[in-house]
């Protein structure tokens, strides 16, 4: 469904991402894991059109969407959220969700039956008729999902969507998650949680300093040295 | 179960029929030429700030520039009328597609290089003062002198009357029109796009949503409308240079109305209409000759007061207190 080759960016005089390649089924959970400023978020724009690679490409669909523009890859049918909540403050949850919506369905009532569908989904019916900056720190993280989910995209990009959730509504996210995913949504995640990625990822994907150090399943995750190395430092650091 | 609010009711349609009716009856009670000139010149500041609220209210671009369209809707109207003795209304549309066309060049430019507030605002800035310097050195458009409309036999074909009432009415209509088209566009995916790109391009971006055409849009739709106003002014003055229509203050004017009613609302530009221009009339009216400019210095204040205690304007003010009160009570 997804797959990144050999791609490469730089800032300056940072090598933010090098030469990562990796991919992602259809159907998949994929974690997307590393220590502060591994460089997951710039792939995560990468993907998502934000910014373009120096080099290498990036398949969806067996289509080629690198340096294509964030809304030619949201039409497509993959999307993102950010981990800095990105609501429209001055527009009501019912229509920030509904913004998504009517650029997928063009019609109004249809779009609204979306919307209604998504509030239902994600747990915003209790504040549907709030202003995007009246929210709290659970309701923005909810609302970035549930404007994700208004383009029914088939492949959603999750930013840290669990930072400053407690383990409760850490709880009510996987759920949501997993439930999403059984109807055919696949997702890559970056995360922080380790016990929540764990727990809903097939498969983890580990970035440290721009280069992919590990990929393989959660299980196998906390006996790679490479990875323990990363976030806990190499013996010879001591 | 999700009952559908504000935008998408038909309660503000009603408010602007309401409205009109109301303005239209006006004149049976106000026989004052001098009355009809205040609510002639309301209209104008109502409908050009309605015009620019499109695409600075609802998409968040602050133009500084929009004489550069009004001044070549003033242009177009009473060029093809002098030398080519082209219909004015004819002429009217004519500067609407032209105006619509320098947008596009504007806007494509700015979007292009993905300019956006200060810098967007200095960009429109320099094109305002551009077109007046040109105009003002083209003989063929009448140079610094501008242009002086022969008064034919007045009638509505003409777009030509005795005395005022007749641009009264029109005045009227294009406030009503500009409300209705606002209205309309606020509730489509059109508005809804245009309000996402105001609060946050990136999101919006994300949602699928082709942000630089859309604001190339708004700015299309904001400038062929700002021409129509031009075209109107031209016709009711009967007289147009470079000065006037292509004036820096003009500009200024047309964005105070906005703030001082409410950026992004339907009914704000008409309110701030009715509040500044009034406040216009009667200090050149107490001041007289001795202090030229002196409303200029009143708006200053004016433009002060709000930034400093109601940034939003009065409607989103108000609304802000109605809302407030709700989530208390939720």
């Amino acid at each position: 469904m997804l797959k990144i080759e050999n791609v490469s960016k730089r800032f300056g005089g940072i090598q933010a991402i090098r030469e990562v390649s990796a991919y992602l089924k259809e159907g998949e959970v994929v974690g997307l894991i590393g220590p502060n400023g591994a460089g997951k978020t710039t792939l995560f724009n990468l993907i998502s059109g934000f910014i373009k690679p120096d080099q290498g490409t990036i398949d969806f669909e067996n289509r080629n969407i690198t340096g294509l523009k964030p809304y030619k890859i949201c039409r497509l049918g993959m999307t993102r959220t950010f981990q800095i909540v990105e609501p429209f403050k001055h527009l009501t949850v019912f229509e920030n969700i509904l913004v998504g919506a009517l650029n997928k369905f063009d019609k109004y009532d249809v779009a609204a039956d979306r919307v209604k569908e998504v509030i239902d989904l994600v747990g915003l019916a209790r504040v549907y008729q709030r202003y995007g900056m009246d929210l709290n720190i659970v309701e923005s993280k909810k609302l970035e999902i549930a404007k994700a989910l208004s383009v029914q995209p088939r492949l959603l990009l999750l930013d840290e969507i669990m930072a400053g959730l407690n383990p409760t509504e850490v709880k009510q996210v996987t759920d949501l998650i997993m439930n999403l995913n059984k109807e055919n949504i696949s997702f890559l995640v970056i995360e922080h949680n380790m016990r929540a990625i764990m727990e809903i990822s097939v498969r983890i994907i580990v970035l440290n300093y721009g280069e992919k150090i590990f990929e393989g399943f959660p299980s196998d995750i906390m006996h790679n040295k490479a990875v323990v190395d990363a976030y806990l430092g190499d013996e010879t650091d001591a | 179960m999700y009952e559908i609010m504000g935008k998408r009711n038909r309660t503000n349609l009603f408010a602007i029929l309401i409205l009109g009716v109301i303005l239209a009856l006006l004149p049976l009670g106000i026989r004052k030429e001098f009355l009809i000139s205040i609510f002639i010149n309301i209209f104008l500041y109502a409908y050009l700030g309605q015009c620019w609220n499109i695409l600075g209210g609802y998409a968040g671009y602050l133009s500084l520039g929009h004489t550069v369209f009004f001044g070549i809707g003033a242009y177009a109207s009473s060029i093809l009328f002098c030398s080519f003795g082209i219909n004015p209304w004819l002429g009217m549309l004519s500067g609407a597609i032209l105006a619509m066309l320098v947008g596009i060049v504007i806007s494509y430019l700015s979007f292009r290089y993905g300019l956006r507030g200060i810098y967007f605002a200095m960009i429109t800035l320099a094109f305002g003062v551009i077109f007046r310097v040109i105009f003002t050195n083209s003989e063929f458009l009448g140079g610094a002198q501008g242009v002086l409309i022969p008064l034919k036999a007045p009638s509505i074909a003409q777009f030509q009357f005795d005395g005022k009432l007749g641009f009264f009415y029109i005045g009227l209509l294009l406030v009503l029109m500009s409300l209705v088209i606002t209205w309309f566009i606020s509730r489509q995916k059109f508005g809804y796009n245009l309000l996402a790109i105001k609060d946050n391009e990136k999101a919006s971006e994300a949602l699928g949503i082709h942000t630089n055409r859309y604001k190339l849009l708004a700015t299309c739709l904001s400038a062929s409308l700002t021409a129509l106003g031009g075209s109107f002014y031209a016709q009711y003055l009967m007289y147009i240079s470079p000065e006037t229509v292509f004036s820096l203050n003009l500009s200024i004017e047309i964005v105070l109305v906005v703030i001082v009613g409410g950026m992004g609302t339907l009914f704000g530009p008409v309110l701030g209409a009715f509040v500044l221009i009034p406040i216009g009339e009667l200090t050149r009216a107490l001041l007289k000759e001795g202090a030229m400019g002196m409303h200029v210095i009143v708006y200053g204040i004016i433009l002060i007061i709000f930034c400093l205690l109601l940034p939003n304007g009065l409607i989103p003010t108000v609304q802000t207190l109605f809302r407030s009160r709700l989530v208390k009570d939720a």
